[in-house]
């Protein structure tokens, strides 16, 4: 955790330093309450003892109380800015960071958890630093500071606060020994419920179908009693703790005033009157020393919980990045072309091959298509081309130069990239469409229109009731899977591209609008290459050139109709989609 | 048509609507409860006024201490009276011998100290000690008669007294812990099962129209912070606000003035954090807004970071998260700052009360009114009063999203249920029907206003096949709807072996047919489990067999524990595997009437092969509708129905409509076209 403390800037260490200065006035403040409380006393128990001393060691006191509370104040404001700063600078550096680490790390990770990495774990490493930042400052100072003052007073004393220190240490650490695995076991089984909940909604029709109402009902209150039986342990375990600190604070007390009563009947005339305010005081100060014990006792429970955020949140700011920039950003001597040499893929520790010896090559204009079964490779092959990976082996060319040499946002701006899955971003329609950066100039409203017709998207969108300024939800759950894909293809077409990547996209369409809509970017784009992924081989079988991918190895490679000669395997694929007649062999 | 719903309620707090009714309808729903919840009052006004009476004993314990401490003039001059008439020789007093040396060392020292306080009229502090400067200066057998002696015994008595009301406050106090885990693990577990039970009862229409993830937050989050506010702000406010009240009424009994100082003065301090708990509010709420649009934003960047890459969409990315983290930084800083303040404050009004008690009780003692252990009594009072004040205060902010959750809970619990079944009478049993389907001038539609299938008229005849084709969201998934009776036709019928499906109850209809849609829905449990979905006297050579027909016999030879093998453990079951094991769930179930979604996604051509081997098998002999994908199957169909924006536009079979040259012909070609 003291790694990401790296994070602080100098404002923040200055700030540290001045909550500290201030914890440490309050304590002191706080401490010297005890005694004035002691001179009240003494003075109320004394013949004959003015009231106007009384008053003025009361308004001494209520001055301490209320310098005490501006300086806790004051601190606040520093550790609350601490706090926060600290949650701002990781938060953005977790987040530029996952913006640059590659798609395999990414992966890696898990989107999932880098997600919570950023969210979850920065407000858990927050919390124990603004609650830390009290504990840890105060709780010492507090407990330093209040054992010199009482030290030397009664052995008898500081013995009886020493035995209720240590009483409430065993009671905590014995009950979160109990408590603590539980709490895991709990989040557990409530995922489960989670779980249970999940399949019978998302399955409501299948549930529904097989009349397995009660089936359902059944696993759901089994795992809801042991939700139910857990928590009720957990929480009894917890109810011994509030009363057995009352226990201590009040037994302390009590046993100082008794231990008191043997001391001072002790000693001798003149100093009885001391003893006596020192016992008051002491029953005071023991309570300090008490509560920060019970202070520095939580901090050491946050803190496991916080160092395994911490931990997890430095994972990702040391991994390294694989994928780096080059410096090309030129003219380059062709236009629309990619080659492939030779290329070999694996991930950095796998030992087999996503992807062997790879050659091919589309000249601009062309549209060269990729088929094959599930983890063919043909997927990772056209992300290489953006760089989402490196290849292990070979080399990949844009337009005569290697991926590798382009800054990647030079490479970026001659790509248009539509993935399997449609992105979609919370905004509108026309941000969709126009989004990011092409180097050039944003596209216009009329760019926009135009790249939504070709991707069939026009009627759809004009039926909205903005239309082009019509609200997207966040992942566009307010607009069917199909309409999606057809935004994320019209984004690519309003970016104008010398090369588009089509990523598996036509899938999550009908064959009718496949075929309108690769009818009409053929039209509309008639300089651009294309490299397709596809599933279908209607959407493929027009394309100039095909490569048939098996286990990563390109297995035949020619057009459809030279492919159903002489690939078996491409046959079968298509044989499994179309009869012989429709095929024409 | 199914994406439709209010969007998801990220993060965003939702404001309770109607806060004493949300109450009221909590303490209803505790009723299973009241017993133990009023068992746990009792048991904390007890520990409560045990632990009020403590301080009293303590104050007890004080002023004999304090009668320890100061010299009894009255003793003294009686000694000295009793000394002075026999100087000379040895005397004794009280069981103590004091002999002359003594006496005379005793007069000595009292004559020192008359001409020392020579014409002094009061005591000042100072005079008091060179007096008990002299006293320590006097004989031991003196000293043992004229110093104060303390009652130990009484001292003894009222620790161990307070010894047993501590222990038995603090058990009090755990045990109403301890009862109500049960009351609120019972209540949460309740409310659970009551959501569990109501959404086999609600009409589809509600799952359709709302979100998965709602429902599914009700579920946890929101019957988790009813029941922990239930233990915290409930438990809270009973057990705070019994010692509140305990402390009030034993200081007004002990002194009624003291008591209106210490009650003005926390007041003074509850007034503040009242005041902070309302501004700080707003900070927290700001703050869990934000949160969920960074969430969002973070989401939606990650999980689209292909696309934010390869459009180079960084710029446009960190420009929205440094607006939203800029913003969550404010609302950070000020909701700890806010929150961070309430402790002190209280602490403050603490040692206010301090002062202010031992001010005014030292005024009262001087002038006589009462004793100093009332003070040392008053300094707890003040803190048992003080303190709970502002628990209670917190209990109250916590208890206000607490009602907003259990508002959503009882919305959903209180949720129009579908309409109940127990006029219809005669059941239909699936072994004796012969599989006729008769649709009789059907009308449909989702909304009221909005009648999507107009006029639908067929005759199906037992074991023929119906294609449904049309582009995506034609609204096929309608005709599923419909024909498992998941949602009511408006208008028309449709009859099952001449039978109306009105008269008879859904699960009848359910069990008529079997359903494989191309959602492979997998739940947790074994392959056994999920083939033999709900079907408990199913035997393994049963499933087997099935497993054969369908293909899946080898997938679970190889799995490490066969038909016992966990689905949930196992990430090796595929997608195709999945879909032959609904296949074979589906044949289990083995029905007169067949609906069955074509569509293999994600699946490998040699799987693919054998998904659909297995689901002409599963076609075999039923009345099927089929959500076709395959040319095949469309070709040879008895009867197509095309679909388009949720309507049925054209119906017949192959020739037929290709002739017709219409949306069929249309779509059919365009597999074909470049």
């Amino acid at each position: 955790m003291f790694k990401l403390f790296k994070n602080f800037k100098k404002k923040d260490w200055f700030f540290i330093l001045l909550a500290i200065l201030f914890i440490a006035g309050q304590v002191g403040l706080e401490l010297k309450m005890p005694e004035y409380m002691s001179t009240i006393t003494q003075l109320v128990q004394t013949e004959g003892s003015e009231m106007g001393d009384i008053l003025q060691n009361g308004a001494m006191m209520l001055l301490c109380a209320f310098g005490s509370l501006l300086s806790t104040i004051i601190a606040g404001w520093f550790v609350s800015n601490v706090g926060a700063d600290f949650t701002y600078i990781v938060r953005k550096k977790i987040f530029d960071k996952v913006e640059k680490l590659g798609i395999n790390e990414i992966k890696k990770f898990s989107t999932a958890s880098l997600i919570t990495r950023t969210t979850n774990d920065v407000t858990q490493v927050r919390m124990a630093i603004t609650m830390g930042a009290n504990m840890l400052i105060r709780a010492p100072i507090t407990a330093v500071w209040a054992i010199t003052k009482i030290a030397n007073k009664s052995w008898q004393w500081s013995t009886a606060t020493g035995v209720a220190v240590v009483i409430m240490l065993i009671t905590i650490v014995t009950i979160m020994t109990v408590v603590i695995p539980r709490f895991k076991i709990i989040q557990k089984l409530t995922d489960k419920l989670n779980g249970v909940t999940r399949e019978n909604l998302t399955g409501i029709r299948v549930v529904r179908a097989f009349n397995a109402e009660k089936y359902q009902e059944h696993k759901f209150d089994a795992a809801n009693t042991e939700v139910a039986d857990t928590t009720r342990f957990v929480d009894r375990v917890l109810s011994v703790m509030s009363p057995m600190m009352y226990l201590v604070m009040n037994g302390i007390t009590l046993a100082i005033y008794f231990i008191g009563a043997f001391v001072i009947s002790e000693s001798i005339m003149s100093d009885k009157l001391i003893v006596f305010s020192d016992m008051v005081v002491f029953s005071n100060y023991a309570t300090h020393v008490i509560l920060s014990f019970l202070f520095l006792a939580m901090f050491f429970m946050i803190v496991p919980r916080a160092q395994v955020s911490a931990e997890r949140i430095n994972e990702v700011l040391d991994e390294e990045i694989t994928v780096t920039d080059g410096d090309f950003d030129d003219e380059t001597a062709e236009v629309g072309t990619v080659e492939f040499r030779n290329v070999s893929f694996k991930y950095p520790d796998a030992e087999e091959y996503l992807l062997k010896d790879i050659s091919f090559r589309a000249e601009k204009g062309q549209t060269v298509a990729f088929i094959g079964s599930t983890g063919s490779g043909k997927s990772t092959l056209i992300n290489l081309v953006p760089r989402f990976y490196d290849v292990t082996d070979g080399a990949v060319f844009v337009d005569g130069v290697n991926v590798k040499d382009y800054k990647q946002k030079a490479l970026h701006q001659k790509l248009g990239y539509v993935p399997q899955k449609a992105v979609i971003f919370s905004g509108t329609v026309a941000s969709n469409i126009g989004y990011g950066d092409n180097g050039k100039e944003k596209p216009s409203e009329k760019k926009i229109q135009t790249a939504a017709k070709v991707a069939q998207a026009k009627n759809f969108v004009e039926k909205l009731d903005k239309q082009y300024n019509s609200h997207i939800a966040q992942s566009g759950t307010n607009i069917s899977g199909g309409q999606k894909q057809r935004l994320a293809i019209a984004r690519a077409i309003a970016r104008n591209p010398e090369i588009y990547i089509f990523d598996d996209s036509f899938s999550a369409l009908d064959y009718k609008t496949d075929a309108a809509l690769r009818k009409a970017l053929k039209e509309y784009t008639k300089d651009a290459t294309s490299l397709i992924v596809a599933q279908r081989i209607g959407t493929i079988m027009h394309a100039d050139q095909i490569l048939v991918l098996d286990k990563g190895r390109c297995v035949g490679r020619g057009t459809h109709k030279e492919l159903l000669k002489n690939c078996e395997i491409y046959k079968e694929i298509a044989l499994s989609q179309l009869t012989k007649e429709e095929l024409n062999v | 048509m199914f994406n439709g719903g209010p969007g998801g309620r990220r993060g965003a707090p939702e404001k309770v609507k109607n806060f004493s009714k949300a109450i009221r309808r909590m303490l209803a729903e505790i009723k299973p409860f009241y017993a133990l919840i009023a068992l746990a009052i009792v048991m904390s006004i007890l520990g409560s006024i045990l632990s009020v009476i403590a301080p009293d004993k303590l104050a007890e314990i004080t002023d004999e201490i304090s009668a320890g401490l100061v010299l009894n003039r009255e003793k003294i001059s009686s000694v000295a009276n009793e000394l002075i008439t026999d100087p000379t020789s040895s005397s004794e007093i009280d069981g103590i011998t004091v002999s002359p040396e003594d006496k005379t060392v005793f007069l000595i020292k009292m004559q020192e100290i008359q001409s020392e306080l020579d014409g002094v009229t009061e005591f000042s502090r100072e005079d008091a000690k060179k007096i008990y400067k002299k006293v320590d200066e006097l004989p031991e057998s003196i000293r043992g008669l004229i110093e104060p002696k303390m009652n130990f015994e009484a001292i003894r008595n009222a620790a161990t007294f307070m010894v047993f009301l501590y222990l038995s406050s603090a058990i009090l106090e755990f045990l109403e812990g301890f009862v109500m885990a049960r009351v609120t693990a019972g209540f949460a577990r309740n409310l659970r099962n009551q959501i569990s039970h109501k959404i086999n009862r609600l009409p589809l229409k509600y799952f359709d129209r709302n979100q998965i993830g709602d429902t599914l937050s009700r579920v946890t989050n929101d019957v988790d912070s009813v029941s922990s506010s239930l233990d915290n702000s409930f438990g809270a406010i009973i057990g705070e606000g019994s010692l509140m009240l305990g402390s009030l009424v034993m200081m007004f009994i002990t002194n009624w003035i003291m008591a209106l100082v210490a009650v003005l003065t926390s007041l003074f301090g509850f007034i503040f954090v009242a005041l902070i708990l309302k501004h700080s509010q707003k900070y927290f709420t700001m703050r869990q807004v934000e949160l969920g649009n960074i969430n969002a934003h973070i989401e939606e960047v990650y999980s689209g970071i292909a696309v934010v890459k390869a459009y180079d969409g960084k710029e446009v990315s960190d420009k929205k998260f440094d607006k939203l983290n800029k913003k969550i930084r404010f609302a950070n800083q000020r909701g700890q700052f806010m929150s961070g303040m309430m402790h002190p404050i209280m602490a403050f009004t603490g040692n206010l009360g301090y002062v202010a008690v031992c001010v005014t009780g030292a005024l009262l003692t001087m002038n006589g009114v009462i004793s100093f252990g009332i003070i040392v009594a008053f300094m707890t009072y003040v803190r048992l009063f003080s303190s709970p004040l502002s628990r209670i205060a917190q209990a109250v902010g916590g208890l206000q999203p607490a009602a907003a959750a259990s508002e959503r809970v009882f919305e959903f619990i209180d949720e129009e249920e579908m309409p109940n079944e127990h006029d219809i009478t005669n059941r239909v049993d699936k072994e004796s029907i012969r599989g006729d389907i008769v649709f009789d001038h059907v009308r449909f539609g989702y909304d009221d206003g909005k009648t999507i299938i107009k006029d639908f008229s067929a005759d199906v005849k037992a074991g023929q096949k119906i294609a449904i084709v049309g582009p995506t969201g034609a609204g096929k998934t309608t005709m599923v709807n419909l024909l498992m009776k998941f949602y009511d036709i408006k208008d028309g019928d449709i009859r099952i072996d001449g039978i109306s499906t009105k008269n008879m109850v859904r699960s009848d209809v359910h069990s008529l047919f079997t359903m494989v849609l191309q959602d492979t829905w997998m739940f947790s449990g074994t392959v056994r489990e999920n083939i033999a979905y709900n079907h408990s006297n199913v035997s393994d050579s049963q499933i087997m067999k099935i497993c054969d027909t369908v293909g899946l016999s080898h997938f679970i030879k190889t799995l490490p524990k066969g038909l016992k093998t966990d689905i949930t453990d196992s990430e090796s079951v595929s997608a195709g595997q999945k879909q032959l094991i609904t296949i074979a769930r589906g044949m289990v179930e083995d029905a007169p009437f067949l609906i069955l979604d074509e569509a293999t996604s994600n699946v490998d051509t040699r799987t693919e092969e054998l998904v659909q081997r297995a689901m002409d098998k599963l076609m075999e002999g039923r009345t099927s509708f089929i959500i076709a994908h395959r040319l095949s199957t469309i070709k040879n169909a008895d009867l197509i129905l095309v679909m388009n924006e949720g309507n049925i536009i054209e119906t017949g079979n192959h020739e037929q409509l290709m002739k017709k040259g219409g949306f069929y012909a249309d779509l059919y070609n365009s597999q074909f076209a470049l």
